[in-house]
Formats: C-alpha cells, structure tokens, sequence
C-alpha cells in the first residue's frame, strides 16, 4: 500500500511531492486532472468504467421482494440454531444407535442454519446490492528508482553506522558466538530416542519359545494343526501384548502336505509340513495377512506383495524385493511347535544398514 | 473529494454525518492506531468476479473450521500410548486393551454429544482442505497466475500443500485404530529405508522400536501446534501478498494489465465471502452429518499384528501409495549396506518431481520467454498450449498413481487381474503424460482456432437462409461484445529476441552453446502463436456465411 495507492492517480512517474510543498495536480481522491474522458473517482480511490455503470441499485420494489426471501432464510437459520440447541439437550449420546440419532439431529440442524443463512447472505448481495463495475488502478510491484536508491543509501549508512563491517574481531566473534548456539537444538533431539544399535536385526525368539495364536494365546500341538491348507496367525508367547516385539516378531504359519515344499524353504526348519514365516512384510512392514489356499499365495494388503509359500515365501510379484524370513521351528518334549532359535535374518522392512543377510547366512552355511 | 460526486453511485455522498455510535467507536480507534488512511484506501478495494477465484477461498474457510473442530476435539482427546482397558459406552469393544488414545478417540465418539458430528466434520474439512487447494494450484496454475510478481504467492501455495498433507498424515494416525496403524506402519518403512540415516530418523521419531509409545504424543504436538502454527502464518503471508498485489482477473471489457475491474470489498466482497464460507461450513456439516468418514469402532485397537484387507490412506496420500504399489521390486546391496530403491523411489519421486518442477515452473517459463514483465491479467488455458498440455499431462501422472493406489479395489469390483492393472500401471505411468500432452495440445489450438474463427466470421445465428438460386446458408452475426472482448484478452506469449532471428549472422551471447540453444529452441516451440487472431476490424461477418464450404476458411487460419 504506498503513498501512490492513497491518491490513485494514473500518472504514476510524477516524481514524489517534497513534504511541505503542494501536491502537483488536483487534490487527494480526484484522478483525473488534465483527463476529462476518463469518469471521476469515487470515494476510496475507485472509477466506473463508463459513466453511471459503475453502481447500478436494483428495482426498489424487487429489493423488496428479495428483502422478504432474506427474511425467510435468515428465520429458517434461526430456527434451526435453536434446533440444534435443542436436539443437544434433547438426544442423548451412547450406543450406537442414540449416538447416531443425535448426530443426525445436531449435524442436520447445523447444516440447515448455515445452509439457509448462506443463501440469504447470496440473495442479499445479488438482489438488494448494487451490481458493481468499478475500477481500481493497478500500480508496478517495484518502488520507484529514487525510493530504492533511498533505501539502498539508507542501509549502507546503517551498516556503516553500526560498525559491523568495519570492525573485524566484533563480527567474527559474533558469528562465532552463533555458531554453537545454532547447534544446541539438534544437540537437544538427542534424547528423543536411543540410537538404533543392532535392534533392527534381532526379534524376541528365543530356543524353545512357544508359538501360541494371535488373540487367544493358546500354545499349538504340532499333531492338531494337521489339515494342509491350513493357517495362523501366530506370536510369541509371554509377547502376546507386547507391540513392539509383536512389530518384528508376529509370524504366519501355514501347513502344507510335504511334496508341495519347493527348494527355496529350509526343511530343517519346519516340522510335519508346518512352516512358520515373518508376517511382516519385507516391503514396508505390512502384516502379510492374506492366504490363497489353492496357490500357497501369501498376499500383502497394503501394496500386494504376493510371496510363494510353499517356496521358502519368495516374492512373486510386487514391490517387496526378499522373500519373508522363515523362523527355524520344532516341537518341544510336550509336542507344542517352539522356535528353534530367532531368525537368521532381519525382519521386515528393509533398512540402510541391513544388507544381504541372506548372503551371509548362506555364506556360513 | 466531493467534487467527484455522482448522482446515483453516491448516495448520501457530500456533507455525511455518521450516527454517534459509529463515530464514537470510529474516533475512538482511529485516534489510537490511525486506521482510517488504511481504510480509506482498502475498503472499496476492488476484487474481480470470477468462479474459479473462489477455489482457494473453499481451502481458507476449511482451514478455519479445522481450527474451530479440532479444538473442540483437543478438549477430550489423550494423546497417550498407554495401555487402558475400555470402559466407555460401545458395548462392542468393553473390556478391550486398547492406547488411551483409541479410548478417547471412542469417547469422543460415543459419549461426548456433537463429538462424532466435530469428529467427522474435522475429517471431511481436511480432505476439504487439500482438495480446496489442489483445484486452486491448478487454477493459478493454468491461467497463468503464478507469473510476475506472483512468484512468491506460489511458492508459499506449494509449501502449504505440501505441509498440509504432513498435517493430515498426522492427523490420520492420531485415533490409532486399526486403520490409522496401518498408515503408522508404512510410514515407518520408508522412513527405515532413507540411506545413511533411516534407521536414526525411526528411533528418533519413534522413541525407540516401531511403535513405541512416544509416537501419537510426537505427532500430537505436531499436528495441533507447530504445523497449524506453520500454516496461519504461510496462509497470512499469502493472503497480504494477495491483498497488496491485487488479484488476477480474466480478460474482458475495459480490462487492462493495470487496472483491477468488479466489485468492492466492502460491502460486496465482503458479504459474498461470509455467505461463502457458510456454503462451505453447510456443506462440511452435511457430510458430517450423512456421509460417514472414519468408523474407527469398527476397525479396532491396533496392534501391528494384524491389518484389513482394503487399507486406503486419505486421498491426498494416493498417489503415493500408488506408486508404491507399481514399482518394481528393485533393491541394490552396496557391500554391507542396503538400498531400498522399491520404497524409496515411489515415496520420493512422484511428489519430488511435481512439487519441485511445480516450484520451477514460472522461473523456468521466465527464462524460456525472456518475459520479465508484470502480469495482472489471467491468461486462459487454450492461449498457453504448451503450458496447458504440460499441466494435463502432470495431472495424468498424478491421476494415474492416484487411481492405482487402489488397485485392489479396482482389480476386485471390475474383475481385472490384480497383477495385469499393476503392469499396465508401469507402462501407463509413462505413456499416459505423453498422451495427455499431444491431446491436449490439439485441443488448444483447435480452441483457438474457434476463437479465431469467431473473430472473424461471428457466431452462427441459428437462422438458414435459401438464396434465390436456390443455396442454402446461414445468417453468422457479430459476436457479443464482452465475449469479444474476452477472446481479444489473448496476449502473445514472448520469445527470445534470438528465437525469432532466422538463424542467420551470429547468435547473441545468451543463444550460444548447447544450454543458449536449448533456450532457444524451447522459446521458439513455447511462444510461436499457431493461430492468430484477426485484427479488429478484419473479420467480414458480411450476414450470410456458407454453411458448407467453412471448413476450408478453418484450414487457412493455420
């Protein structure tokens, strides 16, 4: 907003007035000195187009007319304000029927008081205002030449003045001084977690741990679990509550009949075709939770990873790059599936410090 | 001031009095702050009427409900990771362990009256929101409106999109139902799979392992001050820019690059904005009301153990979930260490390339064209061929990714192989934006060509005619003149003065070397008018126009 604005003449390149002399021109809000074809300006430094087109009022009597609908709509607002007032009184919330009668009641009501007030407020401008064809003139972004070089002045005399450039040892200790202190906040983060060490790499199973079924906790006889094409969904037990072992550790376990084992999964690691893989999906961590009997697809829901399970889970198709770890299982002297020893590989997604542990498990081997 | 009086436009105009409960008021303030110069200049400021001006302010006025719903819903909700036993209303889910954060997210929802309506109004105006702000980019965007002085206002838009789709990622997990988890989840595996510092980033974030308990308190205070602090000072910054700079308007009647044609802020403007941000309000409280948004009884407590088949994230999120669902599984182990190309590609390029190349755009078109002029006047899409293709076919690639990223439903409602959609996704991703490009194109300059044509033969009146001999004919009539006006509106797109040498003599300096011909060549194809119009006075709308016999003249204007 400059000074320009203020008085909205056209002849913007008149060069500034000198406070104290007298403005060139006509007084402050007349644009048109000098210009007779161009329509006077109005009160806050606007134009018609063309003359009396600027602010056309409507028929009186329409006005009316529209003024009665307003009336109407702002009525209707109002008794739906009062509505909703009431229906928060009136309904209670709770079960999920009352909750949903009350949600009914006040959201319908609100709806209608806004509703009905936003019409009244467009019948209002459109019927009962005048149609405007005003004009405003525009003026360059930029300061004129003189204004910037002022400024441009100003700044160097008040760099000079301040001794910032002049004085060597006063602005290098400054920036020194600033260098820790902008520092200090990310010291500060530190805290917010421990550093992530090899716990990526490691899951709570442990020899001997007993699988038990998700949400019931109930250890698995190896010799019940006995229909092929079945499948759970299994966790470590004493881990059942556990999110963050649960995160890394929940597995699927699925039986198949022995002959549909290809070579990519390590018998040694299964039991009676009883074959326990990571649940967590090695793209972004998903549970895999989807299986296709027929095909011994285990299918990811978040992006469709699909792994083979009958071929040590490797990936069929989709975004995840490396099959799902299979957990070394057997049974304990009770007959109870337990972990021969946790994976030999991280779960999960993959991380920057990961690597190809499949290469160096097959490596040892 | 009251030489200019007109009789009519002034009513009241001359020795006005105001009554004395205003001018108490009125006095009272300006003898304090000095107001009245600043409102002398701004109250009758002058906005121009178009609807598509109105897109930006849907995503303002969401914005203020988000504030006004999401602190009713901070008055209950508990940020906490702690372990509770339900004991609130939904029998369902009584005795359940769930984070008290679920729990109160329920008692929001079933015991808190207008809690469900606050809940699920917060959530629609987020979508709202974004969407709001989508429509408006692109409108900015293809009107040309982002063009000098107007290159900081985009540049804040960007920042605002892109920080309200953080916002709503937040927000979205924050309830931590089952759902909300999932989202939880995929975000903390691409946050592993960022090189060198991934794994830091996830223990930071998260306080430790995935997920930990810190994380819905983190984002908590994220979500409810630092963001939305970030925004209100970003949707100021663009709203004083927009106020100082004066807004756009389209070509027309008496329009000019520095003038400003409509109505006044006050009273007009003024009162059409409140009726607007009641509209939005209406509409927000009726899908509030009647469209459910984010049943989170019944998808559960999250555990990471367990998800449900058709996870979507919030739309905004889609095209990024789409992208993870085409890449290709690559992965690349460089010695110990692991680079997750199929995570990090899809969450880092698609956004990376559309918010940067977006953030671009009006420096690169600048020095395509050498045009360093200011730009009041909105251009219309069809007399920007190239840049109207070019933000078609970016759509395209979004609209692509975005479609994809419900794959699963697709593939399920409409019996196409889950695995065929995907595939088809990899190749269209790249074929689709060219395709766009080319269509578009042709169909600006045929627009343009319509113009042209109406310039220069007029309108088709509807009326036939059979000449003596026997011919038929129809009466073409003079345009309307504001749509006349409109079309006039159309402003050559410059070049290069080098672009328009004929390649003969020594280029200038800026045209030499491959970058200078490069420069050249893009200002040429960008700017060269393919159909200009006539000059006024040059059409011959002579009354009767052949009706057969017009496509001929179509081909000459080329």
């Amino acid at each position: 907003m400059s000074e320009r604005e203020n008085t909205g003449t056209p002849e913007e390149r008149v060069p500034h007035r000198v406070i104290g002399t007298p403005q060139p021109g006509a007084p402050a809000g007349v644009a048109t000195a000098g210009e007779p074809d161009t329509p006077a300006t109005l009160d806050g430094g606007v134009r018609e187009l063309e003359p009396g087109t600027g602010v056309i009022y409507p028929d009186p009597a329409s006005a009316r007319r529209a003024e009665r609908l307003v009336a109407l709509l702002f009525l209707v607002a109002f008794l739906a304000g009062v509505g909703f007032i009431v229906s928060y009184v009136a309904f209670q919330v709770g079960d999920i029927d009352r909750t949903a009668v009350s949600n009914l009641a006040l959201g319908g009501t609100m709806t209608v008081a806004f509703l009905a007030l936003a019409i009244g407020l467009v019948v209002w401008v459109r019927r009962i205002m005048p149609k405007y064809n005003l004009v405003q003139e525009r003026h360059p972004m930029a300061s004129e030449p003189e204004v910037r070089e002022e400024v441009s002045r100003i700044f160097a005399q008040g760099a000079q003045e301040s001794g910032f450039l002049k004085h060597k040892l006063l602005r290098r200790t400054l920036l020194l001084a600033a260098a820790p202190l902008g520092l200090a906040p990310l010291v500060l983060l530190k805290d917010l977690g421990p550093l992530p060490e090899d716990k990526l790499r490691h899951t709570v199973w442990r020899k001997g741990m007993r699988l038990v079924v998700e949400g019931t906790g109930q250890p698995i006889r190896a010799a019940d679990f006995n229909s092929p094409g079945g499948i759970l969904s299994v966790v470590p037990e004493g881990y059942e509550h556990d999110l963050n072992a649960l995160a890394k550790a929940t597995l699927i376990l699925i039986k198949l009949r022995p002959e549909q084992f290809k070579s990519g999964t390590n018998l040694n690691w299964t039991h009676d075709g009883i074959v326990a893989y990571s649940k967590i999906c090695t793209h972004v961590g998903c549970p895999a939770a989807l299986y296709e009997q027929t095909t011994n697809h285990i299918l990811c829901p978040c992006h469709q990873s699909t792994f083979d399970a009958a071929d040590g889970a490797k990936v069929v198709f989709g975004p995840a790059a490396r099959p799902l770890p299979q957990l070394p299982i057997t049974v304990d002297s009770e007959g109870y599936l337990v972990a021969q020893s946790d994976f030999q590989v991280p779960v999960g997604p993959s991380f920057w410090e990961r690597g190809d542990a499949e290469a160096e498990v097959r490596g040892n081997a | 001031m009251s030489s200019a009086t007109q009789a009519g436009a002034r009513p009241g105009s001359g020795s006005f009095t105001p009554p004395k409960a205003i001018s108490g008021i009125s006095t009272f303030m300006d003898d304090r702050t000095g107001a009245g110069s600043f409102l002398k200049r701004n109250l009758r400021k002058i906005f121009p009427d178009h609807w598509s001006f109105l897109l930006g302010e849907i995503a303002l006025y969401s914005f203020v409900i988000l504030l006004l719903t999401g602190t009713f819903l901070t008055f209950w909700f508990e940020p906490s990771m702690q372990e509770v036993e339900y004991t609130g209303s939904y029998e369902p889910l009584k005795g359940v362990h769930m984070s008290a954060a679920y729990a109160s997210a329920l008692e929001i929802t079933f015991d808190v009256r207008g809690g469900l309506l606050m809940r699920q109004i917060h959530h629609w105006a987020a979508l709202l929101f974004v969407a709001g702000m989508m429509a408006h980019m692109l409108r900015v965007f293809f009107t040309g409106a982002y063009r000098k002085p107007r290159e900081l206002n985009w540049l804040i838009g960007l920042g605002l999109l892109t920080l309200s789709m953080v916002e709503g990622l937040f927000g979205y997990s924050l309830p931590d139902d089952l759902l909300s988890g999932a989202g939880l989840r995929i975000t903390q595996g691409v946050l592993v799979s960022v090189p060198l510092v991934g794994t830091y980033l996830q223990f930071f974030l998260f306080g430790g392992e995935y997920p930990g308990d810190d994380v819905i308190g983190r984002f908590y205070s994220l979500h409810i001050l630092i963001i939305p602090g970030i925004l209100l000072a970003l949707i100021s910054a663009h709203m004083i820019l927009m106020w100082v700079q004066k807004h756009t308007q389209m070509p027309g009647k008496g329009r000019t690059e520095t003038n400003v044609v409509g109505a006044p802020f006050y009273p007009a403007f003024m009162v059409k904005s409140g009726a607007y941000f009641m509209f939005t309000f209406a509409v927000l409280a009726g899908l509030g009301t009647f469209a459910q948004i984010n049943p989170i009884w019944l998808y559960g407590p999250y555990t990471p153990a367990d998800i449900s088949a058709g996870s979507q994230p919030d739309f905004y999120m889609g095209f990024l979930e789409g992208a993870l669902r085409i890449m290709p599984a690559w992965e690349i182990n460089i010695g110990d260490y692991t680079l997750a190309l199929s995570v990090l590609i899809p969450a880092l390029i698609p956004l990376g390339l559309i918010m940067t190349g977006a953030a671009l755009y009006p420096f690169i078109e600048r020095w395509v064209t050498g045009d360093n002029r200011e730009h009041h006047i909105a251009d219309r899409p069809r007399n920007n061929p190239h840049r109207t293709a070019i933000g078609v076919s970016v759509i395209t690639f979004y609209g692509i990714l975005w479609m994809l990223g419900a794959n699963d439903e697709i593939s399920m409602h409409f019996h196409i192989s889950l695995f065929a959609l995907s595939i088809f996704g990899r190749i269209a991703i790249f074929v689709g934006p060219a395709i766009a490009y080319f269509v578009t194109y042709r169909i600006c300059i045929g627009l343009q060509r319509k113009d042209a044509e109406v310039l220069a033969h007029g309108v088709e009146s509807g009326v036939i005619v059979r000449s003596p001999e026997g011919g038929y004919s129809e009466i073409h009539v003079e345009p309307d003149e504001d749509i006349a006006e409109h079309i006039r509106g159309k402003k050559e797109i410059p070049t290069l003065p080098s672009a328009e040498a004929d390649g003969e003599g020594i280029p200038p300096k800026e045209a030499r070397g491959p970058l200078g011909r490069l420069r050249v060549k893009l200002s040429r194809t960008y700017g060269t008018d393919l159909v200009p119009l006539p000059a006024k006075g040059e059409g011959h709308v002579n009354g009767e126009h052949a009706a057969v016999g017009a496509g001929e003249e179509r081909k000459q204007l080329h």
